[in-house]
């Protein structure tokens, strides 16, 4: 797979991001419902994006560790940055435009998500959802290749 | 030769050799392909291996073996060959065919090609070593690619049936119309409480359900992340507009949950199934005059 | 937009016809609000078959359509959640406040018939 690079400026990209996640997640093997899980948190924090810095982009690829294929989604923008990360991933302060709980919700549909902010410098997302042993579409998946 | 097919294998940078002297082993290997398939077969039949296959399968299946191997030298190719040897595992594999079997054919093929090189060229010791030098490293990238073939052929078939498995011990039983019964048996861990709850909301949609009723008194213990995918399981069904009770909680699961905190608020809990059905009856009659379930003023 | 409103009886049924933007969204929340209190409806349907996401957004809006026309006096059903969608939902943790929920429009006519 191919990396996959969407430049975020308005809603309507949010729009094209999921659906892109949601693509690239079959075509490596996740699950349907884990492609819903991954086509979730891409909105969430695109939203994230336009809400909060105004435009940014998100970047999908294909990761593979120890054998297990995984899809990671990097969502980087430049904007005003996250003054306690650890507070908002705790669902603290969940502003009523979603940062907190874009950020909540997305932890709780990936495997992982790792968030590098610096104040005045941006923010940046990472994260990982992994393709299941025990899923069919993981064995059909397996077998196509 | 097919340079490319070659590159990506880890034993290729020992076949870079003489296409001469490679063309010289194919050309043995066909002019004296009915012995050598017939002395393979016999080896085979000795060593009392491919026991469930009649003797006539064994011939045409060593044929089709032999024939791809002998392409597989010529081209350097091993596709062809990878896939006979899946779709062949695939076959034999539900007869009960073992892995220690398929190598021992492989090997057996192996042996009996290395001796008819040897008989061909015993008085020109310089060439034969020359011609086993082409022959060895492609024979044993052949026989590791029809190895590995079967073994993840039958790996496959083993996780496939792990799955049918599962599947067959939760079954979706439709009671009547709007109701469904889901009884759980054995143990639940985060990976069937996942195919459980894909079950019971296909279930929910191809049945049109209203009501569910899932009973657990088979199951011997829960931990927090199978708790967790029940209580999301109930509040996926409600968001599809159908109802959960749960029956027969255990006094010792029923404490779990209390001390693993899980959120109960979205279950419905009836000691056992007769009196769960009974309930999910009783809700059904009034549906009519009742609304959804996520409301907590619903019930007006 | 992608989305139909039709009227029916007393009733209105919005269609979602494709992904919606959060521009989108706030159109529909906003039209349904207003169409709920121009026709006197008792009840709406919302049918998010075609949505193959519902995030903190999407939830929100809706129940805010819920809690406003309760105010009023009617009834909010959202019918066609996919099951991979309520999965995602309640995996997040998000619910649906003052919203009913059926499978889909048929049933979610019979409930507000109820």
């Amino acid at each position: 797979m191919e990396e996959i690079r969407v430049p975020i400026r308005s809603d309507a990209d949010t729009v094209v991001a999921r659906q892109k996640g949601r693509a690239a997640a079959v075509a490596i093997g996740l699950s349907r419902t884990d492609a819903t899980f991954v086509a979730t948190a891409i909105s969430e924090i695109a939203r994230n994006i336009t809400s909060h810095a105004g435009s940014g982009e998100i970047v999908i690829r294909r990761v593979t560790q120890g054998g297990h294929d995984g899809l990671v989604v990097v969502a980087h923008d430049e904007g005003p940055g996250i003054p306690d990360v650890a507070a908002v991933l705790r669902h603290e302060y969940a502003s009523d435009a979603g940062l907190g709980i874009g950020l909540w919700g997305a932890q709780r549909l990936m495997d992982a998500v790792e968030v590098l902010s610096e104040p005045g410098r941006g923010t940046t997302v990472t994260m990982t959802k992994w393709c299941r042993f025990d899923d069919v579409g993981t064995l059909l998946g397996q077998r196509g290749a | 030769m097919q340079k490319v097919a070659v590159a990506q294998d880890p034993l290729a940078a020992s076949t870079d050799v003489d296409p001469a002297l490679l063309r010289e082993l194919v050309a043995h290997l066909r002019q004296d392909r009915t012995p050598l398939r017939e002395e393979w077969t016999r080896r085979i039949t000795d060593e009392r291996l491919l026991s469930v296959m009649t003797p006539e399968e064994i011939f045409s299946e060593v044929t089709a073996v032999y024939d791809n191997y002998v392409d597989a030298l010529e081209t350097g190719s091993i596709e062809a060959l990878e896939r006979y040897a899946r779709n062949l595992s695939e076959r034999i594999i539900p007869r009960g065919v073992e892995t220690h079997e398929v190598l021992g054919v492989v090997l057996l093929l192996r042996d009996v090609l290395a001796r008819s090189l040897f008989q061909k060229y015993q008085d020109d010791r310089v060439l034969m070593n020359q011609v086993l030098d082409a022959y060895e490293p492609a024979a044993n990238r052949i026989a590791v690619t029809v190895g590995v073939s079967f073994v993840q052929e039958r790996e496959r078939v083993i996780r496939q049936q792990q799955l049918a498995i599962r599947e067959l011990s939760t079954p979706v039983l439709k009671v009547r119309d709007q109701l469904l019964i889901l009884p759980i048996i054995g143990a639940l861990d985060a990976s069937r409480a996942r195919q459980l709850t894909e079950q019971l909301l296909n279930g929910i949609r191809e049945n049109r359900a209203k009501v569910v009723v899932i009973d657990i008194t088979g199951v011997p213990g829960i931990d927090v992340d199978v708790a967790n995918h029940l209580v999301q399981a109930v509040r996926a069904s409600g968001l599809m507009g159908a109802r959960v009770i749960i029956t027969g909680l255990s006094a010792d699961i029923a404490q779990t949950l209390v001390n693993l905190r899980v959120d109960l608020t979205m279950m419905q809990s009836v000691g056992d199934l007769q009196g769960g059905i009974e309930e999910a009856e009783r809700q059904l009659s009034y549906a009519v005059t009742r609304s959804g379930a996520t409301s907590p003023d619903s019930r007006a | 937009m992608g989305v139909s409103i039709l009227k029916q009886r007393d009733y209105l049924i919005a269609s979602i016809q494709s992904a919606l933007t959060d521009t989108e969204v706030v159109q529909l929340r906003d039209a349904l609000v207003a169409e709920v209190a121009r026709h006197r409806s008792r009840g709406v349907i919302v049918d998010v078959a075609a949505l193959d996401v519902i995030d903190s957004f999407v939830s929100r809006s809706l129940s805010t359509v819920a809690q406003t026309n309760r105010l009023r006096g009617a009834k909010t059903v959202v019918v066609g959640i996919q099951p991979d969608v309520a999965v995602a939902m309640s995996q997040f943790g998000l619910g649906l406040a003052d919203v009913h929920t059926a499978l889909d429009l048929e049933a979610g006519l019979e409930l507000l018939d109820g």
